[in-house]
């Protein structure tokens, strides 16, 4: 049973990510932080930065974690098939209609509906990780004065060197994180 | 003899994509250069062109570009047998080193450094999902049309404030894109019927 409900909840997130990237985020912390009682916030942010610092798809890398800690290797095994077979059944009619009709304007069409859709819903996701970076909180606590000062700092100069240089993610993540080594010792 | 050359494809197309799989950090569109290095320019599997569109239907399908694009790949080459290889390079290499992770997360932890760290590194992930927001954003601002701006406000607004589920904003968004591409293909047609008369 459990494996049924880890199967439907990764393919329901394969198959509404639409856009790449970041579009599976909101779908993650939908499934399994809201939906199913499966990850805590806190654990959700790790994954997403572990997902970050590794390589392969956030969707994959949060179907194993998910899926191990839920039920060991086959637990895993079960999230990520789940996750990657709306894709396989998708991709492979899609390509079949390509290759006789060479055109996708429905398809485009839909995308770029989508597109401002999945920007809002990254968006509302990346508020609540900085709630939860500032605030340690789910949501944002009656007394505003109580934010971490750290975070934002580590937060606000990330952001400028993201900004200024387009400097590779990967590099201002671990930068942020030995910031927090130092800076959390420290003080 | 024959057989013996499938058994190589199959082999090469696994590990190449395993390999690429391995080195895609940050996922989304890094996998596609690096694949249209390997099998385009290096192996001459795919031409120029087929990548392309390979890419196209990659993007626009759901799930994870990464996924999508090797079994693109595997099918284009070696029909489905391939692309079930593929697929299994695409996902092994997230699947072995997030299960080593989790194995280890708790204690992890626990360590009051590695705390420390995974504080300052949501504080970096935060910051990098507000430059890629505002990046998108500005391509919105860009097209100058009403419509994708009123999505981007009134989904918003559904998520963060009206907690509308998520999956249903995005059927309502896509039936929305839909309409408005074929609203807009057939005014072009329209105006084009007009100008030959």
């Amino acid at each position: 049973m459990a494996y049924l409900e880890l199967l439907w909840s990764f393919f329901q997130i394969g198959l509404f990510s639409i856009g790449g990237g970041y579009a599976a985020m909101p779908l993650i912390q939908h499934q399994v932080v809201d939906v199913h009682p499966w990850l805590t916030m806190r654990e959700f942010a790790d994954i997403m930065a572990i997902a970050e610092m590794t390589p392969g798809p956030i969707a994959v890398n949060a179907a194993t974690f998910v899926g191990t800690r839920l039920a060991g290797l086959p637990g895993a095994i079960v999230a990520t098939v789940g996750c990657i077979l709306p894709s396989c059944i998708i991709v492979l009619s899609l390509a079949g209609i390509y290759y006789r009709y060479r055109k996708l304007t429905m398809l485009q069409g839909v995308l770029g509906g989508l597109r401002p859709a999945v920007i809002a819903m990254i968006a509302s996701a990346g508020i609540s990780l900085m709630i939860l970076a500032f605030y340690g909180s789910r949501t944002l606590p009656a007394d505003l004065g109580g934010i971490d000062y750290i975070a934002v700092g580590i937060f606000t100069l990330g952001f400028l060197v993201l900004r200024k240089w387009k400097t590779n993610p990967i590099y201002v993540m671990a930068a942020a994180g030995v910031a927090g080594v130092i800076l959390y010792g420290i003080l | 003899m024959k057989d013996k050359k499938d058994k190589r494809v199959y082999a090469k197309l696994f590990l190449s994509v395993f390999q690429l799989s391995a080195c895609t950090f940050g996922g989304g569109f890094v996998i596609i250069p690096l694949m249209r290095k390997k099998f385009v320019e290096k192996l001459h599997w795919i031409s120029e062109d087929e990548m392309m569109d390979l890419t196209a239907i990659a993007q626009s399908s759901p799930g994870a570009i990464a996924v999508n694009a090797s079994i693109l790949v595997g099918y284009h080459v070696a029909g489905i047998p391939g692309a079930a290889l593929t697929v299994l390079g695409a996902i092994l290499p997230p699947l072995i080193i997030i299960s080593i992770v989790s194995l280890f997360y708790q204690t992890f932890r626990d360590n009051r450094i590695v705390s420390m760290f995974m504080a300052g590194m949501l504080c970096g992930v935060a910051a990098v999902i507000c430059d890629v927001v505002i990046r998108m954003i500005q391509d919105i601002l860009k097209q100058k049309r009403l419509l994708p701006l009123s999505i981007l406000v009134l989904s918003f607004a559904a998520v963060r404030f009206w907690n509308v589920n998520i999956i249903l904003i995005i059927l309502v968004c896509g039936i929305v894109g839909a309409v408005d591409a074929c609203l807009r293909e057939a005014k072009k047609r329209k105006g084009d019927s007009n100008g030959l008369s």
